[in-house]
This record gives structure tokens, C-alpha cells and sequence, in this order.
């Protein structure tokens, strides 16, 4: 049972696993687990639906900011409860299903959507070893369970029926899986950086927050996972003015609740995500505890999201395509290469980088990555492109009918 | 073995965020490159130029604003223009500049939605869209100082306009004069070079300045690919003679420089203004026009440049006291005569971007 072994060796979930452990007989291992796993799976389920729920209303809020006006202020201390009026709202709707849509798909497709986001939390250490945060084999945990909400989106626009939710998969599976293998190399370099696999693990290498030293790979992660839950400004599944909804075209009422809901969960994971990988996940300072540490870090990168959202624009479907192959992969393995060259000579051997090591690292990636950017900048960038002068052409003359323009002060001396 | 693929046909509109309004596209899709457009217009038909006989000429004014109803002004400046030239009827220096003031501020108005709505359908999630309704939304205010309407203001007549403008009308406009320069610099700053607005609108949907002279395209579509033609300048009406303001011109006749024609046109409309406002004088707004004008029994026909280009009224009077005909140019439909050509062997996205830079409002296609 190597694999139970492996969950276990991670299981310790704020000692509730040791606690029913204590006076259950040995021979009743399997029900420890089972509720162990059940206060688990409810923490989980309700700490990520209502920190998605506060996502919403904080977007919102922020977006209206943004675009000079109020947001959601109705409902409760500063619109609060706005989220709630959403879901009573979307869960009274009628629940439709279109005439020719391939029915158990159509049904199966938010599901598919909404577990792995779910799954993917249970890995994520808010601090020490809370949930699974010592699974020894937690980032490719990660990578592999978020790849499949590829496999959902496709199924939701696949049997809809419809010729935009049929657009918006089919883009959907082109871009996230391209955008899947910067990430994945992106990743790989906290891996090495840090010798080990386990998330609880990377937080405690970080000595100097990952963000310093290797910010090459926080830009690439972060610019492929805002791709990867479709965010602006790579928004083309459900590019509202192109697809009008893109693949959620035809869903309504508790089904398009789930789709929502895990949509607007991607970003609470990305940047929980973000959090543990690049800016030393619980660590602080001060008297603040960790879980406290780490929300605040986790709505800082929110926030970031929230403002890209509400100021760029959306590339065209070819021109994310050519960020992920020119862009981003270049960029993710240069990261990867220095890393390991670096790891390499360092030789830190069992013991991990130390503070010294990490800073000499720190100073030759910032370099490395300022070229890098200026390089890829100069090849893809736009403003190498120059334009014409505008010159008139004589095709129509313009000025046949008038003379040099007059002023009023020349009328009156006519006059 | 070989993949089987065929083209898909979509139906964009009649209801689709991005058609402005109830325009409908039937086009073809191979993937995502676009094969063929066929446009299908008319779900805002309403009849404009037939009601027209059924009214006297002042009555008519209120149906021009239904017409580019973001442009109301511009459209009742056309058809006064039209009938005054029809009638004979002369105009009164104050109304002529009150009406250049308040034609340049709904142009600036006009441009301020085409810029808000090109980046909306460029995928930026309102912002700038919102920016730009916020500035919008203090020129309607001027306008209901002038009229008491902010869309529909039939505020100008025969003969002149509506009535002069209240005395706190002119401290509000300077505020408006001294700080729209920076707001445009604001909105310039968001977009003109940004690299995504750059890769979406660079080289996208080219029109030659043939192809456009040739399809009769007026406007800021037509400025943009080179061709300096303002009606402003070419047949001065008004007092456009007495003021100073350039024709500012595109070079490539893409997107961007539909785009970027138009901020610099909000500019110069901003200058406009400032010199009417430094030249009015105080007099009569309105010359003594009887309310039933019985031109002879002659037609016309008056081109005024409009935000979108040039917007006609062809008048052929029997005499009476209502036209006997009255047809309207209305620039976005002819403007649109090139869209299948401007658009088939683009992708999807640009399809929407390049029909959005053309900026038409359905109200007036439709008539």
C-alpha cells in the first residue's frame, strides 16, 4: 500500500488523523482515514467556497473602483452579501438542458470542472502541515490535477451544441494546453531551487521569497496560469464580445452556479498557488501568525489579477498561441537552465540552499531576467513596428472651394 | 487519413454584445478565419424618410434625432442646413456659432463612444469604455443647459437654434475646455501605445484610399486611409471659415488609424469650440421664421460633415408645407459597402474589432 503511505506520510491535518488514531484499534485504520478525510473534504469545500464567494464581491467592488463607480453596495455592509443574492438568484433559475445536447456530458461537464479545483486546495499548506501540505509529491499533484479542467471545458462546449460554445472549447483546448508546458518548466525551477516536491517543503526553502530569486519564472508562472483559468488578457474562451459566453452559452441555473463558481475559484487557487511558490508562503514577519500571513499574501496577488483585469485588453487567438511557443517558453527554459546550472554549483546537497547561496542567485537572475525581457520584448514587441507618416494624398483636393482660412477680425474689415 | 472539416456559418446578431445595436452578420467560418460576410440590416427600420411627408419642416427636426442617436446634434445641423438652404432662410451669427459649439462638443461625445466601444470589443473589461462615458456624460450636460435633452435635443430650427444659452452655460463649458485636453492625454496614455491595443488594430483591415473614394466613404473611415476630405473645410458652412483647425489624416487606413483619426479629431473639435467661445457675440439666436415654411417648388440637397462622415439631406419640396420627398445619406450604411471585402480572410476576433472601427450607428443605417 506504498500509496496510502505517501498520503499518510502528508496526513497529518492539524493532528486530527493522530487524534482518532490514538483509541481506534489498529485493525480500523481504513475508518481513521475515512473521517479524517470527510473533516477534510468539508474544510476544504467551505473554506474555498466562501473565500470565492468574497473573491466575487472583492472583483466587483474593486472592478467598480477601477472604472469609477460604486459596485455591489446593496445588500449588507458594503454589499457583503451581494454573493449570496447571486447564488439565491442563480439557483431559483429555471435549469435548462438544450433539445439536441448530449445530455449526460452536458450534466457531468460542471462537475468535472469543479473537483479538480476542489482537489487541487487540499495540497496547498495554509500553514506547516495543514491539509495534505506535506504530500512529498504535491507540484506534480498540481500540475496534473489542474489539467483537467481542459477535458471539462471541452466537454460543456462540445455537447451544448451550440456554434459558440463550440468556438470557446475548441480555443480552450489549444491555449491551455499549450500554456500547461511554460508553466510546468516555470515550475520545475522552484523544484529544483528548492530539492524537493512537497509544497510544505518549498515554503521552508524560501528563505528569500522565490519572487527575488528566480523572477523570470514568477512572470512566466504568472502570465500561464492567468491563461490557464482564461483571464484577461487571455480571455478568448468566453470573450464576451466575440462568443458572447463562449462555452457556458447554453447553461443556466445551478449548473451555470458551478461553472461560475469554479471559475471565479481558479484565481483563489492560482494565487494561493502563487503564495506557497514564489513569496514564502506562511513565513512573516512579526507577531501576525502564518495563516494570517498568508491570506494577505494570497489577496495581494488577487488584487493584481483584479487590475489586470480591468485594464488590458484581449489578445487575438494566434497571438496567444505565439506568446506561449515564442514567448513564454523560451523564457520559462532560460529560467530553468539558470536555475539548474546554479543549483549545480552550489551543490547544496541535503541541507538546501543556504541564505547566502539564494542571494548570490538573486543577483544573477534579476540580471539574466532584465535581458531576457528586453530581448523577447525587442523580438516580439509591437513598437519596433514603425508607421508612415501621414501624408494627404491628392486624390481629393479638399481645398478647391476656400481661401486661406479668415478670422473674424478679417470679416470686419471686409464689412 | 484525412480530417473531414467544413465551414461553419454563425449568425452574429441580430443580438450580440458587439454589433451596436440590432445589426445582423451572417458569416461564414473556416475555423477561425472568417470565408464570407453577408450583412443583414433593417430590424431598426422605422420609417424615418416617409413620416417626413407626413410633417411640416420644423416637425421633422425631432426625427433627425433618431437617426445617429449618439450624433443628434450633427443630425439636426444637416437638415436645418438642408432646409434653410431649400427656403432661403438666413441665419444669425450667435445661432451659427451656438450651433458650431454644440455640433464640435456632440462630435467630441460621438468619437468618445466609437474610442469606448473599439476597446470594449477589444476585450478591455469596460474601463475604458467607462472613462470614456464619464466625459460623455458632461458634455450631455451641457446640452441639457442648452435644451433641457440630453440624447434626443432638437435644439436647433430653421433659421437658427432652439433658444440662447442660459449664462451659467459658459462657465461650465471652460471647465469643460481647460480639463478635457488632460483627460484625453489620460485616455491617449491607457491606449495609443499599448502593445495589446497595438497587436490587435496594427495593419488590421486595411482600406485603400481608392477602394474608399471608390465605395463613396466619407468620414473618419475615409481620413484614415490618407484622403484629406472634411466637409468642414471643403465646402465651409457655418462660421467654419473664421475658425483654425487642421484635418488630421491616417497613412496606413487600418484600425489603429481609424482609431487614432479620431482622438485627434476630438482634439481639434476642442479647438473649435475654444475659438467660438472667444469669438460669440451677443445678438439674436434665431432669424424671424414663420412655423409653416413654404419653400418654392424646387429640391436640394446639403452634405454636412457628421461625426461619421458626410450626412446628406436631399429635399424636394411641392411647395407646401411638409416635403414632397425627403432622402437621407447616412453615412454608416454607406460607409458599410465595403465591410465584405474589409473583413472576409480576418479572424474572428478581428472581424468584430474592424466592424467596430468603422463605428456605425444602426439608428441611421436603418433609417
Amino acid at each position: 500500500m506504498m500509496e496510502i503511505e505517501i498520503l499518510r506520510s502528508g496526513f497529518d491535518f492539524l493532528g486530527i488523523y493522530g487524534f482518532f488514531d490514538g483509541f481506534m484499534p489498529d485493525n480500523l485504520d481504513w475508518l481513521v482515514f475515512l473521517i479524517t478525510s470527510v473533516i477534510l473534504a468539508m474544510v476544504i469545500i467551505n473554506a474555498l467556497v466562501i473565500s470565492t464567494a468574497l473573491l466575487t464581491w472583492f472583483e466587483r467592488r474593486m472592478l467598480g473602483r477601477f472604472q469609477s463607480r460604486l459596485g455591489p453596495n446593496r445588500w449588507g455592509p458594503f454589499g457583503l452579501l451581494q454573493p449570496i443574492a447571486d447564488l439565491v438568484k442563480l439557483l431559483t433559475k429555471e435549469d435548462t438542458i438544450p433539445e439536441g445536447a448530449d445530455k449526460p456530458v452536458f450534466t457531468l461537464a460542471p462537475i468535472v470542472f469543479l473537483v479538480p479545483a476542489l482537489i487541487v486546495f487540499a495540497v496547498i499548506p495554509l500553514h506547516g502541515s495543514s491539509f495534505l501540505g506535506r504530500l512529498n509529491i504535491g507540484l506534480i499533484f498540481v500540475i496534473a490535477i489542474t489539467s483537467v479542467n481542459t477535458l471539462a471545458i471541452f466537454m460543456a462546449g462540445w455537447s451544448s451544441l451550440n456554434k459558440y460554445a463550440m468556438f470557446g472549447a475548441m480555443r480552450a483546448v489549444a491555449m491551455l494546453v499549450s500554456y500547461e508546458i511554460p508553466m510546468g518548466i516555470s515550475v520545475v525551477g522552484v523544484a529544483i531551487a528548492a530539492q524537493t516536491l512537497g509544497l510544505s517543503n518549498v515554503v521552508l526553502a524560501q528563505d528569500i521569497p522565490f519572487i527575488l530569486v528566480m523572477p523570470l519564472g514568477f512572470l512566466v508562472f504568472i502570465t500561464a496560469a492567468s491563461a490557464e483559468m482564461s483571464r484577461t488578457p487571455f480571455d478568448l474562451i468566453e470573450s464576451d464580445s466575440e462568443l458572447g459566453a463562449g462555452y457556458h452559452t447554453e447553461y443556466s441555473g445551478a449548473k451555470f452556479a458551478l461553472l461560475q463558481l469554479t471559475e471565479f475559484m481558479a484565481p483563489v487557487i492560482v494565487a494561493a498557488l502563487v503564495t506557497t511558490l514564489f513569496l514564502s508562503g506562511w513565513r512573516g514577519y512579526g507577531p501576525i501568525p502564518g495563516p494570517v500571513w498568508f491570506i494577505i499574501k494570497t489577496f495581494v496577488v488577487l488584487f493584481g489579477f483584479v487590475w489586470i483585469r480591468a485594464s488590458w485588453p484581449r489578445l487575438r487567438v494566434d497571438q496567444i498561441m505565439s506568446l506561449a511557443w515564442k514567448g513564454l517558453l523560451p523564457l520559462s527554459i532560460v529560467n530553468l537552465f539558470v536555475i539548474a546550472v546554479e543549483v549545480f554549483i552550489f551543490n547544496p546537497g541535503e541541507a538546501g540552499l543556504s541564505t547566502r547561496d539564494l542571494l548570490i542567485m538573486t543577483g544573477i537572475n534579476w540580471s539574466i531576467t532584465i535581458i531576457a525581457l528586453i530581448v523577447i520584448f525587442n523580438v516580439m514587441g509591437q513598437s519596433k513596428l514603425k508607421r508612415p507618416e501621414p501624408v494627404a494624398l491628392p486624390l481629393a483636393n479638399m481645398y478647391a472651394n476656400t481661401t486661406v482660412s479668415k478670422k473674424a477680425t478679417d470679416l470686419a474689415e471686409a464689412d | 487519413m484525412s480530417i473531414n472539416t467544413q465551414p461553419v456559418t454563425i449568425n452574429l446578431g441580430p443580438q450580440h454584445p458587439s454589433t451596436h445595436g440590432v445589426f445582423r452578420l451572417r458569416v461564414t467560418f473556416d475555423g477561425e478565419q472568417v470565408i464570407d460576410v453577408e450583412p443583414v440590416f433593417g430590424y431598426l427600420h422605422r420609417g424615418t424618410e416617409k413620416l417626413a411627408e407626413e410633417r411640416n419642416y420644423v416637425q421633422i427636426v425631432t426625427l433627425t434625432d433618431r437617426l445617429d442617436y449618439v450624433a443628434a446634434m450633427t443630425n439636426n445641423l444637416a437638415y436645418v442646413r438642408a432646409v434653410e438652404s431649400l427656403a432661403g432662410i438666413s441665419v444669425p451669427d450667435r445661432g451659427m456659432y451656438l450651433r458650431v459649439i454644440s455640433a464640435e462638443l456632440q462630435r467630441i461625445a460621438s468619437h468618445l463612444i466609437a474610442t469606448g466601444f473599439l476597446l470594449d470589443e477589444l476585450g478591455a473589461f469596460h474601463t475604458p469604455l467607462i472613462y470614456c462615458f464619464r466625459e460623455r456624460e458632461r458634455i450631455l450636460e451641457l446640452f441639457e443647459m442648452l435644451c433641457g435633452a440630453r440624447i434626443t435635443v432638437s435644439y436647433m430650427r430653421p433659421g437658427g437654434v432652439f433658444q440662447d444659452a442660459p449664462i451659467d452655460f459658459w462657465p461650465r463649458l471652460d471647465d469643460f475646455l481647460s480639463s478635457m485636453p488632460g483627460y484625453l492625454d489620460e485616455l491617449e496614455g491607457l491606449i495609443t501605445e499599448n502593445e495589446v491595443v497595438l497587436a490587435r488594430t496594427r495593419d488590421m483591415g486595411i482600406l485603400s484610399a481608392q477602394d474608399a473614394i471608390d465605395a463613396s466613404i466619407t468620414g473618419p473611415v475615409l481620413r484614415a486611409t490618407g484622403v484629406q476630405w472634411d466637409l468642414r473645410k471643403a465646402e465651409p458652412h457655418e462660421v467654419y471659415d473664421r475658425l483654425d483647425f487642421d484635418v488630421p489624416i491616417g497613412s496606413v487606413g487600418d484600425t489603429y488609424d481609424r482609431y487614432y483619426v479620431r482622438v485627434q479629431e476630438m482634439r481639434q473639435s476642442l479647438r473649435i469650440v475654444q475659438q467660438c467661445v472667444e469669438q460669440i457675440e451677443p445678438g439674436p439666436v434665431r432669424s424671424e421664421t414663420p412655423y409653416f415654411i413654404r419653400p418654392d417648388a424646387v429640391d436640394t440637397y446639403v452634405g454636412t460633415e457628421s461625426p461619421k462622415g458626410e450626412l446628406g439631406f436631399y429635399i424636394v419640396s411641392d411647395g407646401g408645407i411638409s416635403p414632397y420627398r425627403m432622402h437621407i445619406r447616412a453615412p454608416s450604411f454607406i460607409n458599410l459597402t465595403t465591410l465584405r471585402d474589409l473583413l472576409v480572410g480576418w479572424k474572428m476576433a478581428d472581424l468584430i474589432v474592424i466592424f467596430g472601427s468603422i463605428d456605425i450607428v444602426v439608428g441611421e443605417v436603418d433609417r
